[in-house]
């Protein structure tokens, strides 16, 4: 039987060390959702063209499904729980997508709001163009995506 | 009923737990001891099966289990056909269902052959890729004239043509009208194959406790209690040792519905016999094969007219793509065949489909389930009727309208859920009035267009119509329980993609009770919540289950009153239900905690009286006599880039009318993420399938979705036309957004293009389609 040497990565993932033994071949999506139970992340398309695997590494957006678990050896990684897993607490762009009905069944969602927060570092207060183009890397099936928009400028508002 | 939260924006309910990761998806289900399941599918569209060799596949690291369809015995079956033909005069019915793993002959590709266990999914793949299937090609039937050649292959084997069904349907005498008319417009016209493509894939997983001879399940389905009736069938269990689960659905839109998918029945049968818990999750190009698909259909269609643009007749005949087999009956083929007439008052109506089987995936209903392609055929006609008598495109469409005091209206045909075709009520000129008023009809063809065109700019201008059959039966049911703790839960067997159900549903209940809607706690999709139920499909969640929640609701309402009046000794009529309590009104002081009532109504000692319930609970159901009717109108400004062909919105409008409105802010989602998919399925998506059948862009590279810089800001007005069917008075509103944008982008396309002789009589279209067309039309 033909055995698969393991690697081990140490890494941080939503502020707390992490030390794990893998294969080699295991997606950064898979690590997170099943390795660390992390579901948050969520899984569209498997070849980087959706979006919805979008999170933080050292702050940047990346697609955890195109990434090998064994390239974020050594990183800062940030889910969406990462910035708020408490229903009672949402982070401010989580309230903005709440409050302009930006979602509908939601699996997209973390994607969306994992682009959008380095997006929103970045440009403080963004133009409907400049919105319109960050979130074209993203696919929703279910908003029509104006609500999205409108959960952005009413982000960079507050 | 007191309406404080009946149509009111109301934030949803459900929105904190999925902005927080924190909202259960069937892939977020892990089950200690559990296996994955990778399929071996196969590679052709149409071949006889001569082998299947699993050695290699078998000897694979991690690999527990390889089985083929011989290894199923008697659990090989095709699945049940889910919708009975319609009681239509000669009609031909040829049902052939799919089977849980191909047997002697694949039918398309992507049909799954074999299935493999294994430790972990990696492992499951990497085994499936080793199975090797020995075969004898056969032709492809892959277009949909061609199928209904004498010398075509033949899909199923056992059957004299590629025939799935053949329908005649009539309505007055159309020859005759057409003998008397003074034009009659004929034109061929052709409707492509899309993927709904929800952001979720399929899923499934089963968890056998043999010890407790109970079943749990995990599906990313639109109906589990159809799905729990027929597994416990299958398994020889009885329904109480099946719990079907349906979690978080991460967008549905028709395909999640159930037609039982091979992997649904093969998933348990694997869990029982390996007493292990297995899970599938398919992947994205798996989806683009293995799960359902719509909208193949070619029209020949013929519309009689007098001078005036009055409509005598319409004949439309035309071949549906139902795929390789037929597990749903004839809903999208009927849909089409009702939904054509639309808006407009026509007498004669004569409608003949052949519904035929081709190598190429299932087709059932998706978003608008046929109903696009009726109204594409329609309003072509419309426009090009109007051209030809030189009528403005508006003024065809109100003289033609039925007017507001033909309703209810029939249309005589045999619909969706067999009964005659009739809308219940509705008023179309008001919304043409509007949607013409918002889009500046009159200025943009007076003033803007010309001075647009003046500047070299090809802008056009589209506006269409179309009606939604919704709500259709035949039940949903629902249980509405007051805690002691004060809340309130609501349980139903629909499921839920996204619709808002845990919002709109709690207004209902909160304005009954007298509770704040965030204090109403409803479960959807868990058989074990709620035992009766058909499923989220047609437009007929709020319709359906709403109403069932209201009469449910309603019913505990009145032990509210009841039981309140015996403690306070006041009559009912004297008590109000406010913030979560009941008082007498006026008198704030003697208000009791709903809470506190059902404890009282739930005593430790003394005695429930004889003919009463303890508790303040109550179950009730509603089936409507027949779908409620919704209709609507969209209009757009599109800018052509005459070099690229592509097209460039500039306003969307829609003016919708959907009966009484139980959340704006939902209801606007809907439509919104209905345009989007309509946008989609007229410019951007279509399935390319080559002559062998196989499909050539099966992934989101190659098939395009709109993104955010494609889909314009949607304007958005209502009518409201309550429906007479049910006591809310609501209809339909989960595909309406989809239904007519194909016809609409044509209409505008070729105003924009105005100088070029192009008549649109496709969808999808794309810009390179659209250039072809251009170049032909220029040629000519």
């Amino acid at each position: 039987m033909q055995v698969i040497d393991l690697y081990t990565i140490r890494l941080t993932v939503n502020g707390v060390a992490v030390e794990r033994s893998i294969e080699p071949r295991m997606l950064l999506s898979d690590f997170l959702r099943h390795e660390l139970n992390l579901t948050g992340t969520h899984v569209g398309c498997e070849h980087g063209s959706c979006g919805a695997c979008t999170i933080l590494m050292d702050g940047a957006a990346v697609r955890a499904c195109i990434m090998f678990a064994v390239q974020a050896d050594g990183h800062a990684l940030t889910t969406v729980e990462g910035l708020s897993a408490d229903p009672d607490k949402l982070h401010p762009l989580q309230a903005a997508f709440r409050e302009t009905h930006a979602l509908q069944c939601g699996y997209c969602t973390p994607g969306f709001l994992m682009t959008l927060v380095p997006f929103l570092e970045e440009n403080p207060q963004p133009d409907e163009a400049a919105i319109r183009d960050v979130l074209s890397g993203n696919i929703c099936r279910c908003t029509g995506y104006q609500n999205i928009v409108d959960a952005v400028l009413l982000a960079a508002r507050k | 009923m007191a309406t404080r939260y009946f149509g009111q924006p109301i934030k949803r309910n459900e929105d904190p737990r999925l902005l927080t990761g924190q909202a259960l998806f069937t892939d977020d289900v892990h089950l200690p001891g559990m296996l994955h399941v990778a399929f071996y599918r196969s590679p052709y569209a149409h071949a006889r099966i001569k082998s299947i060799d699993t050695s290699a596949a078998a000897a694979m690291p991690g690999v527990v289990a390889i089985y083929t369809a011989t290894d199923l015995g008697d659990y090989w079956q095709p699945g049940p056909l889910l919708v009975p033909p319609p009681p239509v005069k000669d009609i031909v019915f040829n049902p052939r269902m799919q089977v849980p793993l191909a047997r002697d002959k694949v039918r398309f590709v992507g049909e799954p052959v074999a299935v493999v266990v294994a430790a972990s999914r990696y492992q499951a793949e990497d085994a499936a890729e080793q199975i090797f299937m020995d075969v004898e090609l056969l032709p492809a039937i892959v277009d949909l004239e061609a199928a209904l050649a004498p010398d075509a292959a033949r899909v199923h084997d056992d059957l004299d043509a590629n025939v799935n069904a053949h329908v005649i349907q009539r309505k007055g005498d159309y020859e005759q009208a057409a003998a008397q008319a003074d034009v009659v417009i004929r034109r061929k016209l052709h409707y492509d194959r899309g993927t709904a493509a929800a952001m979720e894939n399929r899923g499934i997983v089963v968890d056998w406790d043999a010890r407790n001879q109970q079943m749990t399940v995990w599906d990313t389905t639109q109906a589990p209690i159809p799905i729990r009736n027929g597994l416990a069938a299958m398994l020889g269990l009885s329904e109480k040792q099946v719990r079907v689960i349906a979690p978080f659905i991460g967008g549905g839109f028709g395909p999640k519905i159930m037609m039982f998918y091979q992997e649904e029945v093969l998933l348990p049968w694997i869990a029982m016999r390996l007493n292990r818990p297995v899970k599938w999750i398919e992947d994205r190009q798996e989806n683009f094969y293995a799960t359902t698909q719509e909208r193949g259909q070619v029209h020949w269609a013929e519309m009689a007219l007098t001078r005036d643009g009055k409509i005598l007749g319409v004949k439309d005949v035309f071949l549906h793509d139902a795929g390789a087999y037929a597990p749903y009956g004839l809903t999208v083929a009927l849909n089409s065949q009702c939904t054509l007439l639309g808006q407009y008052d026509v007498a004669n109506y004569t409608s003949e489909f052949t519904s035929v089987f081709t190598n190429k995936p299932i087709v059932t209903p998706y978003r608008g389930a046929g109903r696009q392609h009726g109204v594409f055929v329609m309003e072509r006609l419309l426009d090009i009727a109007a051209k030809e008598l030189g009528i403005d495109k508006v003024e065809i469409r109100t003289r033609n309208f039925i007017a507001p005091e033909k309703f209810p209206y029939t249309n005589e045909i045999i619909y969706q859920d067999f009964a005659p075709l009739t809308y219940d009520s509705g008023n179309y000129l008001p919304a043409m009035q509007k949607a013409v008023a918002l889009i500046d009809y009159a200025r943009f063809i007076a003033e803007e267009q010309p001075r647009l065109r003046a500047e070299g700019k090809h802008v056009g201008l589209g506006i269409v119509t179309y009606v939604e059959g919704t709500g259709i039966g035949p039940y949903e049911g629902a249980k509405v329980t007051v805690e002691a703790s004060g809340r309130v839960s609501v349980a139903t067997g629909i499921g839920t993609q996204g619709q808002g159900h845990f919002t709109s549903f709690a207004q209902i209940v909160a304005d009954q009770l007298g509770v704040a809607p965030e204090n109403v706690r409803l479960v959807t999709g868990d058989t074990s919540e709620f035992y009766w139920g058909a499923g989220t499909f047609a437009s007929r969640g709020a319709v359906v289950a709403g109403n069932a929640i209201n009469a449910a609701a309603l019913a505990v309402r009145k032990k509210i009153l009841k039981k309140a009046s015996d403690e306070l000794e006041v009559d009912e009529a004297d008590l109000e239900l406010v913030d979560g309590t009941v008082s007498v009104v006026g008198s704030p002081q003697t208000a009791i905690k709903l809470g506190d009532l059902a404890v009282r109504a739930n005593p430790m000692r003394g005695a429930v009286k004889p003919g009463t319930e303890p508790g303040l609970e109550a179950t009730d159901y509603f089936g409507p006599e027949r779908g409620a009717t919704a209709s609507g109108v969209h209009a757009m400004i599109v800018e052509v880039d005459p070099e690229t062909l592509l097209v460039a919105i500039k306003r969307y409008v829609v003016v919708h009318d959907c009966g009484r409105v139980i959340n704006p802010m939902i209801l606007e989602g809907q439509i919104h993420g209905g345009v989007a998919q309509g946008i989609g399925n007229a410019f951007y998506e279509q399935l390319a399938f080559d002559e062998n059948g196989q499909l050539l862009n099966a992934s989101f590279m190659d098939y395009l979705l709109p993104t955010s810089d494609t889909v314009p800001r949607i304007e958005t007005d209502h009518v409201e036309t309550p429906s007479p069917l049910n006591p809310l008075g609501i209809k339909g509103a989960g595909e309406a957004g989809a239904i007519p944008v194909g016809p609409l982008f044509a209409q505008a396309i070729e105003d924009a293009l105005h100088g070029v002789e192009l008549e649109i009589l496709e969808i999808p279209l794309s810009p390179s389609r659209l250039y072809e067309l251009v170049q032909a039309a220029k040629a000519s």
